[in-house]
């Protein structure tokens, strides 16, 4: 897993590319996440494109990062979903706590709304 | 005459040999008529299987084993795959695993893997095997639908 970051407007954007499974990639965005909540960012949206396959620690780590964004008074928001992804967050309800996105800039617009 | 064909591992309590389980579960799966997407979800399955009898069952104690068994059925034209995975863990009681869908559990980090076992596969069972440990039997089937 690797994790780049952009900058759009007023929203940090973090592309993820790789697996997000257990051992490879969890450690890395909580790392990330926690060092972009320390320097003030409060905009977050991860870019899925990228990501290929998700288990059961990824995916709680994907929660685990929306609900320490959201007490730290930021805003976590997801974009370019992969089917199998959607798939994943849909049977276990998560679709109705995420805000996803098919594209990028609807995404980051949503920011300012 | 035998009319499966099993395919047996066993290893240490790590999460290195993550990989090549998965492998080793969408080549079969590919061998029993599995369409691409069944393939994947039997391979997440499978996954959350494995860790879950190192984390949980064998406490990452990497002396305790892994066992995963494979089996491809009928093996003249094989549509069917059942997995069984065995740790060497204390067990637990299936009705203590807790509902990930329940309002107060959707926003925990953990907790999910059993119902993807539960949601990827035809049928799952769980039990406390005689000589300690827990055995998980996972079964799909290429007629089923993904």
């Amino acid at each position: 897993m690797e994790i780049e970051e952009r900058t759009l407007e007023n929203v940090v954007v973090l592309d993820l590319k790789g697996k997000l499974t257990i051992g490879e990639g969890d450690e890395l965005l909580k790392e990330k996440i926690n060092n972009l909540l320390q320097q003030g960012h409060k905009n977050l949206l991860l870019n899925l494109e990228d990501v290929p396959y998700v288990d059961s620690a990824g995916l709680g780590e994907i929660v685990r990062t929306y609900t320490t964004v959201s007490r730290q008074g930021g805003t976590l928001k997801l974009v370019n979903l992969t089917k199998r992804i959607t798939d994943l967050l849909a049977i276990t309800k998560l679709l109705t706590v995420f805000d996803t996105f098919e594209s990028e800039a609807d995404a980051v617009s949503s920011f300012s709304s | 005459m035998s009319t499966d064909s099993v395919i047996r591992l066993e290893f240490r309590s790590h999460c290195d040999m993550l990989d090549f389980v998965q492998v080793v579960s969408e080549t079969l799966g590919a061998l029993a008529k599995f369409d691409d997407d069944a393939i994947h979800w039997v391979s997440v399955a499978v996954r959350e299987s494995v860790i879950n009898a190192i984390k949980h069952g064998n406490r990452e104690i990497e002396d305790k084993r892994v066992m995963v068994e494979f089996t491809l059925s009928p093996v003249a034209d094989p549509d069917r795959l059942t997995v069984r995975v065995v740790d060497q863990g204390e067990g637990f009681d299936p009705v203590e695993v807790v509902d990930p869908l329940a309002p107060e559990n959707l926003l925990k980090s953990s907790g999910r893997g059993v119902f993807f076992m539960r949601s990827f596969m035809d049928d799952l069972k769980l039990q406390r095997v005689p000589e300690g440990g827990m055995e998980v039997v996972m079964v799909k089937s290429s007629t089923s639908s993904s």
